[in-house]
């Protein structure tokens, strides 16, 4: 085997970035702590946004790479009203499980 | 050094997205008053004036975005970025409507439950200028960042509720899954954008028209993706499971508004991914839709039947009314639009009249009870109240005279249009589906004309003093009214309007 | 087998494959860990301590601060591509991030007025 042939390409990216896509999403579905739940669905984002630069370079394009400026900003913004819902049921609570929010079983 | 070389900037037309700058800057205003008036009495009452206005200019811009727009073809304007077509006007118009519902509801509300903030009303405007660029995007890009500010005012308004655990949960709950499918949308945005190269939904169209795909992996679990993403958004089956909490859970207006508007501006978005940018895919996504209407109409209609909360089942029945509309996505013909579109307008108005019903019915202070026990006999006590409830439930069931029965007769017969075998399955489960939701919603009718059983009950029911209907709350009833019965005895107009705003 | 079922067949060896990723991890995970249900499992970790039920040592206050911050910080990603191009951008560009700064200016006013940003 030529060195040429180890040669990266963006479809290691692309596949990495579908791997952690998934391990995101399961752990969205599986887990049962909120704040987990919550890091999980932000290593969704940042799998997007790997691909997303991936792809950009594949294409030699650079809308993906812009694009990920959007992901990251839009991220953020929901981050701080995630977290702030969240503490705000902290305050009354102090749990951090899905499965303690029982007034919504069903 | 060399002088820098000016970079094309994109052509601005301030016009095309008039309506949205209005209610940005309305929104923004808002903050900028509350925080100005810290300690001002008043602020409440000058913030709902400010919001109001805000609406009507919003609502009158449209009005004029209409004429134009139909007589001299869509403004495209941004870099193709936004499309401001008749579709675009005519779902901008429902969307502005239900958030003037959500609106004046709130006002009464408020204070009522102690809640009064003007950030409710900054919420309302900015989460209603997010539905707007939905209606308007021509871009994948645009509608992602359109979901995202149409939804995250709604995470915060959901858990708005600050004194019910159940507010915030339903709060939390709504952003988990929001931020998810959220996710999952933009991966398809990725996948889709890896396979054409491009965003901009024309483009992918004119891309899918010019070239033969080496691979079609990439883009079809991309349009998966989306779909999915979407699914959530406009709560189909099997994407539902949020939907009864959190609209049982938000404080009333706010699952008026939802019910109404997040409907109208995830469908512009579905309706325009899969119309505009994939007509070359049409045998692909047109069984995903089929699945997902069938399913959505099924488990709604049959859920529905089994809750034992008024909101709950308003929530299913919200469900089903989304199968509904998905057999007109799904019949993918210019009729097929033309129903969708009339649909979500009629349901817009059955919702927010039943949700504002619920709003003012439930007795005790909390927006908690709603038991079909707390709604016994509601329409012998309060004859006008509960007899709007029963005339929107029978609405949104499709009893002739009613625009239920107009909305969901064009839905039927966009899809039998269509004529092929499949078709008419999916029409014999709209038509079971349908059969299945009548029962629920004579149940609730019936619940409302009996007296209760035993004398404590009604003891109970009438020791607590009946609340009165506010003036805005009655202008929303009225209006909400007036036009579910106007569709239905008088659907030509609002048929026309439909069919002239089927143009993308 | 026609050509518009062969291609979704890929789509259908890739959702094998992610569930069988899936499954693989969480099953070998269940295959190799020993299972001893111990009643100290099942409360928070806390840093080695025993959880003391409350949040008492953080202050709630810290986290608006990281809120601000986290937020007022990312948006600075679209003012620096802008400040590289300045000059080639032009007005439109100074128009446009004006208006950006000044509504990202309005949030710290409203939470300058409601009092969070008080220290003591």
């Amino acid at each position: 085997m030529t060195l040429a042939a180890l040669e990266i390409t963006s479809s290691y990216y692309l596949v990495l970035a579908a791997m952690v896509f998934t391990i995101g999403a399961v752990g969205v579905l599986t887990r049962r702590n909120v704040l987990v739940m919550f890091m999980c669905v932000e290593l969704m984002l940042n799998a997007v946004n790997l691909s997303f630069v991936a792809f950009a370079r594949a294409l030699d394009d650079v809308t993906g790479q812009v694009i990920v400026f959007f992901v990251l900003v839009v991220a953020a913004a929901e981050v701080a009203v995630g977290l702030a819902i969240i503490v705000a049921i902290f305050r009354r609570r102090r749990h951090a499980t899905a499965d303690d929010l029982r007034a919504l079983r069903g | 050094m060399i002088a820098a070389a000016p970079i094309a900037t994109p052509a601005v037309d301030l016009w095309a997205i008039a309506p949205i700058i209005a209610l940005v800057a309305t929104g923004v205003g808002l903050v900028l008053i509350r925080a100005l008036l810290r300690r001002n009495q008043a602020v409440t009452p000058v913030c709902f004036s400010v919001a109001v206005v805000g609406l009507l200019v919003a609502a009158g811009l449209l009005a004029r975005q209409w004429h134009r727009v139909r007589d001299d073809g869509p403004i495209v304007s941004l870099a193709d970025m936004v499309r401001v077509d008749p579709f675009a006007v005519f779902l901008g118009i429902v969307i502005v409507a239900a958030t003037l519902a959500g609106l004046l509801l709130a006002y009464a509300y408020l204070r009522r439950e102690d809640l009064e903030a003007p950030e409710y009303f900054a919420l309302l405007l900015l989460s209603a200028a997010g539905m707007l660029m939905m209606t308007t995007a021509n871009d994948l890009v645009v509608v992602f960042v359109a979901l995202e500010v149409l939804s995250i005012p709604l995470y915060v308004l959901v858990a708005f509720d600050r004194r019910r655990l159940r507010s915030q949960e339903a709060g939390l709950k709504y952003f988990v899954l929001g931020a998810f499918s959220s996710a999952v949308f933009l991966y398809g945005i990725a996948l889709v954008y890896g396979a054409t190269g491009t965003t901009s939904l024309s483009g992918i169209a004119t891309f899918l028209a010019g070239n033969t795909l080496f691979e079609q992996t990439t883009l079809l679990v991309g349009l998966g993706l989306l779909l999915v993403g979407l699914g959530f958004k406009v709560a189909a089956v099997p994407f539902h499971m949020w939907t009864p909490d959190v609209y049982q859970g938000a404080p009333t207006p706010v699952t008026a508004f939802m019910a109404a508007a997040t409907k109208a501006a995830a469908f512009a978005a579905v309706l325009r991914i899969v119309l505009t940018a994939f007509p070359q895919y049409r045998d692909d996504w047109r069984p995903i839709l089929w699945v997902l209407a069938a399913l959505s109409m099924l488990v709604g209609a049959v859920a529905a039947l089994v809750q034992n909360d008024v909101k709950r089942t308003l929530a299913y029945s919200s469900i089903a009314h989304a199968g509904y509309i998905l057999m007109g996505v799904y019949a993918a013909s210019s009729r097929g639009r033309e129903a969708a579109l009339l649909y979500l307008l009629v349901y817009a108005f059955m919702a927010i009249g039943a949700f504002a019903v619920v709003m003012i019915a439930a007795p005790g202070p909390d927006d908690a009870k709603h038991s079909y026990d707390d709604y016994r006999g509601l329409a012998v006590r309060r004859p006008v109240l509960g007899g709007l409830l029963i005339f929107f439930v029978l609405a949104q069931a499709g009893v002739p005279l009613t625009s239920g029965f107009v909305g969901k007769l064009e839905l039927f017969g966009s899809v039998a249009q269509a004529g092929e075998t499949s078709d008419y399955v999916l029409l014999v489960i709209g038509v079971l589906s349908a059969v299945i939701a009548f029962a629920f919603y004579l149940r609730i009718a019936w619940t409302l004309v009996t007296a209760p059983d035993d004398d404590t009950a009604v003891a109970a029911a009438y020791s607590t003093r009946p609340r009165r209907v506010d003036g805005w709350t009655g202008i929303v009833l009225a209006g909400a009214a007036a036009l579910t019965l106007v569709v239905g005895v008088l659907p030509g107009t609002f048929i026309h309007f439909a069919r002239d705003a089927v143009f993308f | 087998m026609t050509e518009f079922y062969r291609s979704y067949l890929a789509v259908a060896v890739l959702i094998l494959a992610a569930i069988g990723m899936v499954g693989f991890m969480l099953g070998l995970g269940r295959l190799i860990r020993p299972v001893r249900a111990q009643e100290q499992k099942y409360i928070p970790y806390e840093a080695g301590s025993d959880p003391t039920g409350t949040f008492g040592q953080s202050n709630v206050r810290y986290y608006v601060f990281a809120l601000l911050f986290v937020i007022f910080d990312v948006e600075a990603v679209f003012i620096f591509p802008w400040a590289v191009n300045l000059e080639s951008l032009g007005w439109f560009g100074l128009v446009e991030m004006t208006i950006f700064v000044v509504v990202l200016t309005l949030g710290l006013v409203y939470a300058w007025r409601k009092g969070v940003l008080r220290w003591a």
